[in-house]
């Protein structure tokens, strides 16, 4: 078993969160900049839709160089896509944070209230998958 | 501004090498006790823990960031109903498409449909929490 792809894949993502972090004390995950990228009017607003324009950047110099996209997905029908991408969208703002601000920075602090969600939608999304393939649900 | 750019662009390619682009990945890491199962992600998430820990208790013990602000640790904040409720939804959302915020971003690239519905009402549940249960 060889892990070197999701340690050093991991490891960017890290550095990327910690960017931030390091140039002014910024402490946020996606979900919370992609929100606040929709309000493009202060200062916070603006850095955040600079972070989000880098992803989708990222992710076209990912394909330009050759790297495999998955851009088949989920064999998932339309309307998984649309509850899916809802509770996503609405539960990690009521929750506070999504897989990198509570997961990366959240852990990366030792926040007790980050691990608290971490366990919480693991839990959820293991649930969530064991439901659907095991055909209960 | 062209920190956040350069960040954007770092995290794009950091979910992409690690597989969190893969919903197939995902959701094979989410199926626990299945033949195919993999501890994949768990790595992922390791080393960006650990890379992320590491920035944050150095700018913590020089109590100042690189731009030389003061920084100080934020305040706790409880686990209250909204983080259980919230986090437990987004869980759900993540397990049923396998994908989450970061990885709906990078596969704007793709122009696919289903990635772009996902990625639209990502937005809109953001815009649903912030006028109506914030």
């Amino acid at each position: 078993m060889n892990y070197a792809n999701e340690i050093i894949g991991g490891s960017l993502i890290g550095l990327a969160s910690a960017i931030p972090l390091l140039s002014e004390g910024r402490i946020a995950g996606i979900s919370g900049y992609a929100a606040s990228a929709l309000r493009p009017t202060s200062r916070e607003g603006r850095t955040s839709l600079a972070l989000i324009v880098g992803l989708v950047i990222g992710g076209i110099l990912w394909r330009w160089g050759g790297g495999e996209t998955f851009r088949q997905g989920t064999p998932a029908s339309l309307p998984l896509w649309i509850v899916a991408g809802f509770l996503v969208g609405f539960g990690s703002r009521l929750g506070g944070g999504c897989t990198s601000g509570h997961g990366v920075c959240g852990l990366g602090r030792m926040a007790p209230r980050s691990a608290a969600s971490v366990g919480i939608f693991m839990t959820a999304a293991i649930a969530t998958v064991l439901l659907r393939t095991r055909g209960l649900a | 501004m062209i920190l956040y750019l350069l960040s954007g662009v770092v995290f794009a390619l950091g979910l992409s090498l690690s597989g969190m682009t893969n919903p197939a990945k995902v959701q094979s890491f989410l199926n626990l006790g299945s033949p195919d199962w993999s501890p994949a992600l768990i790595f992922v998430l390791g080393a960006g823990v650990v890379v992320y820990s590491i920035a944050y208790r150095w700018i913590l013990a020089r109590q100042r960031d690189l731009g030389g602000r003061d920084f100080k640790a934020p305040t706790p904040r409880p686990i209250d109903r909204k983080l259980v409720l919230g986090s437990t939804l987004f869980g759900v959302g993540w397990g049923l498409a396998g994908v989450c915020p970061g990885p709906a971003l990078v596969h704007v690239a793709d122009l696919d449909t289903g990635f772009l519905t996902f990625l639209l009402m990502m937005f809109v549940g953001f815009e649903t929490q912030r006028r109506f249960a914030s």
